[in-house]
């Protein structure tokens, strides 16, 4: 299973290895990283068909990730991949926002990983 | 004829005293004024012992020695113009006398010529004293109008001195407002960057906490892998932990230097110039100043553009006047996009840049933005304390103003505009190295 990850901090890239190590290790998940929205798009121009599950932080500079969620949900939908917006602000605007634009859920700053790992079994289960 | 030596005396007498009268030698003279009339006692008593021509060379003695006299006494200098004006009756009179002394056959044949010409010596005084009166009036005038323009020109001063303690009294409490404006806009300032700080802080606090979590979790998996008797496992997890621990040392004092960076904005007095990482300084505020604007309007996003000088030397500044300056530079960068983009919506794509370079003694930031741009008309205007395009209550119109205090008084700096309106506006900040 694919994930991909979108944040501007390069620092939650080891976080996610770690947090995953096991997961890893075991070949049930790989992990992929972008820094930006716009990086997030080229790599899902080729990987697209491979990626399950697309975690983004909303707040980035440049391309914000509700746009990159209304860009995929407009440019790929067969099949449709798996969205969860990140955000350190957890107010309803965003949350809405994120509905509206097609997220299937959305997480809040700093992340629960364990909650993650929960939501990721029920939703490949 | 030898009379007219004592009406000359006794005329001069009570004019120079008509004169004196209004001046301060009056007072010291008025009693030898007043005593003229001894010039009588001594014509009659001269007269009738020694007859005409004993008083006529009495007379003359008289007149010269009072000429003499008033001529050599300062005192009486402001009146020589009319005591001069006695030595052709003396001259006259001379020869008058000596022309008798010597042949009087001939001095009496003649007798009413020398009257005419004693006659014309005398009238000849009067003919100076009455030009002279003109005169004098003229300057009694011109010295009343003097007075007169003397009263008025204190009066306007008094007046002068009054408004001018007035304005001063103006200007202390203009300064007085312009220090609490400039606190306030500081404060106004913080209050936009608390958001910022706030997502600032949050992130490497979020990095804090989860490294940690992960790390207690790597722990156990470690102590797993030991019980197992996987000790290479076991190494590259104590690996793991060990980089975690150095991340969290890192974000930890990220949040430090945001915590202090933020005090140092707040703080009023210490403008001590140090030796500052322009460019650690300008990614600070730029971070702060969008998230400041994203956390007000969330539907805001701008690309960020940094283009750092890596071999930029240390540049002494205050660094919070000058972090000031940028957060101001970026506010308004990104407020020109954010109405840019409500406008023009579709395709547009904000971007705001800073660029850093050094170059010949000069260190220049660049603050750049595809924004609405400035219209030439206001061009002139935006570095004015309180001139402000944003609506009421949204701008204090002093940032651009303080900016360029502290740039260009504060540091010896300058700062330029280059803008096309509807297309980019660029800041360029030039501070001496």
């Amino acid at each position: 299973m694919k994930i991909l990850v979108v944040d501007d901090e390069a620092d939650v890239q080891p976080l996610f290895l770690q947090r995953f190590r096991k997961e890893i290790r075991e070949h049930e998940i790989e992990l992929d990283f972008a820094l930006s929205g716009e990086e997030a798009l080229v790599y899902l121009q080729e990987k697209h068909s491979e990626v399950v599950l697309i975690l983004s932080d909303i707040n980035m500079p440049g391309m914000s990730g509700l746009e990159l969620l209304s860009k995929i949900r407009h440019d790929y939908d067969t099949p449709p991949p798996v969205v969860m917006m990140i955000t350190a602000y957890g107010d309803e605007e965003n949350h809405r926002r994120a509905i509206e634009n097609g997220a299937n859920d959305f997480l809040t700053k700093p992340l629960d990983f364990n909650l993650l790992k929960e939501k990721l079994k029920t939703l490949f289960a | 004829m030898y009379i007219l030596y004592y009406i000359a005396i006794s005329v001069m007498a009570f004019r120079l005293k008509k004169m004196a009268s209004n001046t301060d030698i009056y007072d010291q003279w008025r009693r030898w004024f007043n005593l003229s009339w001894i010039i009588w006692i001594i014509f009659v008593a001269v007269d009738s012992s020694t007859g005409n021509t004993g008083s006529n060379i009495v007379g003359w003695v008289l007149l010269l020695a009072i000429l003499r006299f008033l001529t050599n006494n300062s005192d009486f200098k402001p009146f020589r113009f009319y005591i001069d004006a006695h030595y052709p009756l003396l001259a006259v009179g001379l020869i008058d006398i000596l022309s008798e002394l010597i042949n009087r056959p001939f001095y009496k044949k003649w007798e009413h010529f020398y009257l005419l010409a004693m006659l014309a010596a005398f009238g000849w005084i009067y003919m100076r004293w009455l030009s002279s009166k003109k005169q004098r009036d003229e300057l009694e005038k011109a010295n009343r109008r003097n007075t007169e323009l003397d009263r008025l020109v204190m009066e306007r001063t008094a007046e002068l001195t009054r408004q001018r303690n007035e304005l001063q009294e103006t200007v202390k409490l203009l300064q007085a407002t312009q220090a609490q404006l400039i606190q306030q806009e500081k404060l106004a300032s913080l209050g936009e960057l608390t958001a910022g700080i706030a997502h600032e802080i949050q992130n490497p606090l979020n990095f804090v906490n989860n490294f940690s979590e992960v790390s207690m979790e790597l722990i156990d998996e470690m102590e797993e892998e030991l019980n197992k008797g996987d000790t290479e496992e076991a190494i590259a997890i104590a690996t793991d932990i060990k980089q975690n621990l150095e991340k969290i040392i890192h974000h930890g004092k990220r949040a430090d230097g945001i915590v202090k960076g933020m005090l140092q904005h707040s703080r009023s007095a210490g403008d001590v110039k140090e030796p500052t990482d322009v460019n650690k300084l300008a990614d600070e505020y730029l971070r702060l100043s969008y998230h400041g604007l994203r956390a007000k309007d969330k539907s805001f996003n701008a690309e960020l553009i940094t283009q750092f000088d890596e071999g930029m030397p240390q540049v002494s500044m205050v660094a919070q006047d000058i972090g000031r300056v940028l957060l101001n530079l970026f506010n308004n960068a990104f407020y020109a996009v954010n109405q840019k983009k409500k406008t023009q919506g579709g395709d547009y794509k904000p971007t705001v840049s800073v660029t850093t370079s050094a170059a010949n003694g000069w260190m220049v930031i660049l603050v750049k933005d595809n924004g609405i741009g400035i219209p030439n008309e206001i061009r002139e205007k935006i570095m004015q304390p309180f001139f402000t395009t944003k609506p009421t209550g949204e701008g204090t119109g002093l940032g651009l103003s303080l900016s360029y205090d502290i740039v260009v008084k504060g540091h010896g700096g300058k700062i330029d505009i280059t803008s096309e309106e509807g297309a980019y506006t660029q800041f360029e900040i030039r501070l001496p190295i």
